[in-house]
């Protein structure tokens, strides 16, 4: 839940013969590899009809969302469901509220990870090793250990039911500090030691030289922290009090708990609009996936 | 945390180097200068809303903190262990407790079993395995409150696919959420399916790292295809598997969308977890109670954390 998703890594072009049926015959082969695409494939499905089901049911009118048996293909299509999400209630602000957080959050981690990331991999002052340690520890802490403490001090702060009260909390993390540190301790030492013999101070050094090498790192940071902040559900639903401050998952769940709790054609076509936009999000940048991976070391 | 082991915690001299004592002082108060520039403005903001709160967290614990003292948070009362003493006296606690444990001790071994028959069965295919992988993890990238909507739906005893596919087969299918004995188990499901991509991408890699040389001579040895697995792979492998189990026991220890949007905790508590409990905790405005119970939450997944280690490390 809370912690970083892991990267799909293995890459694509390191496809391995098939180990493990050597010696035996080609048909013995072929016909055990079938059986292996056959049960891959029924998981397949099982991982994916739920999708289906989601966007499919989403077109269709309430009743037939009812209908015993349901039904798979809809009967009547119709964008009911979305009019009523996006006039009746406030999807739009919602949209645009978890759109927000999730590149202002994605943004930070960016930047203030790739700073201090750059220090630890490549400046040496006293006090590193404490400093990386201390970070790296609150990788285990768990949102719900701090949050009581952090509303107390949001609220203190007057920043409840607002952008900041979002955004603050989740500005930097333990994981951007520990990719870009990894990734910049790949990066020669050599192309720093040039830039200091032509006169560059070490801030330009770091954010005219080093900075734009880092690439594939801040895209995999990237998506993983955007993907987090949009899914993320605890901390918006404690700070965002009135609707208008709602973001995506608070409304879709409070919806699905409140006085729409038995719309099911509205709620589902409500999740469309939570999971769609980052599942096509995912699939256009998941290459940059298998280069991070490969180049920042974690496997 | 896990990974950390991958490079060696700081070089001597990054990008010295240069000769002369002192103009190595003077490049070296540069880069100190620099380094605390550059770490300033992520240690301010970390300090203020990550470490800040992990301890003011467990100094709350020991106070009777209420909503009502936001704005004075330093004039509440120590109230010692009473929040603790409070929370094991609560029956519902011990509830919640034991579903959460139920979800890790149940959960943790299932979606590890699945992830790790996918990661072995696109180890062994060639065509197609990057199209299946993006499948498999597909469902990691979504909202947790998203797919526990659907799956409400799902599970419908009457209107949901799942027991209509199962009446296909000739099997009268449940009520899966309205059941106290399988609401539970039902959220457990669903959690491996929508988490077993994440192991499945790790143990895929780990699986990529077993030399070829040594299945093949077990194989020239005489063993078996799962003779192969269960002795040579799944030592290998054991570094791999840890990881997985640590991350994804941590994560479940946490549960809190899946019952919050399906079962609202029900039926009869049967799927409130302790994340639940705190957020009720903290809803009623029993803050120092609600710090107290995330502390226990904190304490069980270190210790968990700490088992596994112990169990799963590589053998000497």
């Amino acid at each position: 839940m809370t912690t970083h998703t892991p990267l799909p890594a293995a890459a694509d072009d390191d496809v391995r013969p098939d180990a493990t049926e050597q010696g035996q015959d080609g048909g013995t082969r072929r016909s055990s590899s079938r059986w292996l695409y056959v049960v891959l494939g029924v998981g397949l499905l099982a991982m994916a009809l739920p999708f289906v089901w989601m966007v499919l049911s989403s077109v269709k009118p309430e009743a037939e969302v009812r209908s015993i048996p349901p039904t798979w293909l809809p009967e009547t299509y119709t964008l009911e469901n979305y009019r009523e999400l996006f006039d009746r209630l406030r999807f739009p602000t919602y949209f645009l509220n978890s759109a927000i957080v999730a590149v202002v959050v994605t943004a930070g981690n960016l930047v203030f990870g790739s700073m201090l990331g750059y220090a630890l991999a490549k400046l040496d002052f006293r006090g590193k090793r404490v400093v990386f340690a201390l970070v790296l520890g609150t990788l285990m802490v768990p949102g719900m250990v701090t949050f009581v403490p952090l509303f107390v001090l949001v609220s203190n702060m007057g920043l409840t039911n607002t952008f900041p009260g979002l955004i603050l909390p989740y500005l930097v993390g333990p994981l951007g500090v520990f990719l870009m540190r990894q990734y910049f301790l790949g990066l020669p030492d050599e192309l720093i030691q040039a830039a200091r013999v032509d006169g560059a101070g070490e801030l330009r050094i770091f954010w005219s030289v080093m900075l734009p090498l880092t690439g594939p790192a801040l895209a995999t940071l990237g998506i993983l922290t955007f993907l987090s902040s949009w899914n993320n559900f605890l901390w918006p639903l404690v700070v965002a009090q009135t609707e208008d401050m709602y973001t995506l998952p608070v409304a879709l769940a409070l919806y699905s708990v409140g006085q729409n709790a038995t719309q099911y054609g509205l709620l589902l076509a409500g999740a469309v609009v939570v999971v769609v936009p980052v599942i096509v999000l995912f699939l256009a940048v998941q290459r940059y996936f298998v280069q991070g991976i490969a180049m920042t070391g974690i496997k | 945390m896990t990974t950390a082991t991958t490079a060696p915690a700081s070089r001597p001299t990054p990008a010295g180097g240069s000769p002369g004592g002192r103009r190595r002082t003077l490049l070296q108060r540069r880069q100190t200068r620099t380094a605390w520039l550059l770490a300033l403005p992520f240690l301010l903001l970390f300090a203020a809303f990550t470490a800040g709160p992990v301890f003011a967290s467990l100094l709350m614990s020991f106070t009777d903190m209420r909503s009502t003292d936001v704005r004075t948070p330093f004039a509440v009362d120590l109230a010692a262990f009473d929040n603790y003493m409070a929370l094991f006296q609560d029956a519902l606690f011990r509830k919640v407790a034991v579903n959460t444990a139920i979800f890790v001790l149940v959960g943790v071994p299932l979606t590890m079993v699945l992830a790790l028959a996918a990661a072995v069965g696109l180890n062994n295919i060639t065509r197609l395995r990057a199209f299946f992988r993006l499948g498999y993890y597909l469902p990691v990238v979504t909202s947790i409150v998203a797919v526990s909507v659907v799956w409400r739906f799902l599970l419908q005893p009457d209107t949901g696919p799942v027991n209509q596919l199962l009446g296909a087969v000739g099997i009268g299918g449940p009520d899966w959420l309205g059941d106290p004995a399988l609401a539970l188990p039902s959220l457990i499901v669903m959690a491996a399916w929508r988490n077993l991509g994440t192991l499945m991408v790790i143990f895929l890699a780990g699986l990529q790292t077993v030399p070829r040389e040594l299945l093949e001579a077990a194989e020239v040895d005489g063993a078996g295809r799962w003779q192969r697995f269960r002795h040579v792979t799944l030592p290998l492998l054991r570094p791999t598997l840890l990881f997985g189990a640590v991350i994804t026991g941590i994560g479940y220890l946490q549960f809190f969308e899946e019952p919050f949007v399906m079962t609202n905790g029900g039926p009869l508590n049967a799927t409130r977890s302790v994340s639940f409990y705190i957020y009720d905790q903290f809803s009623f405005g029993n803050y120092g109670y609600a710090a107290a119970a995330s502390y226990v939450l904190f304490l069980a997944i270190v210790v968990l954390t700490a088992i596994q280690f112990r169990v799963l490390r590589p053998k000497a």
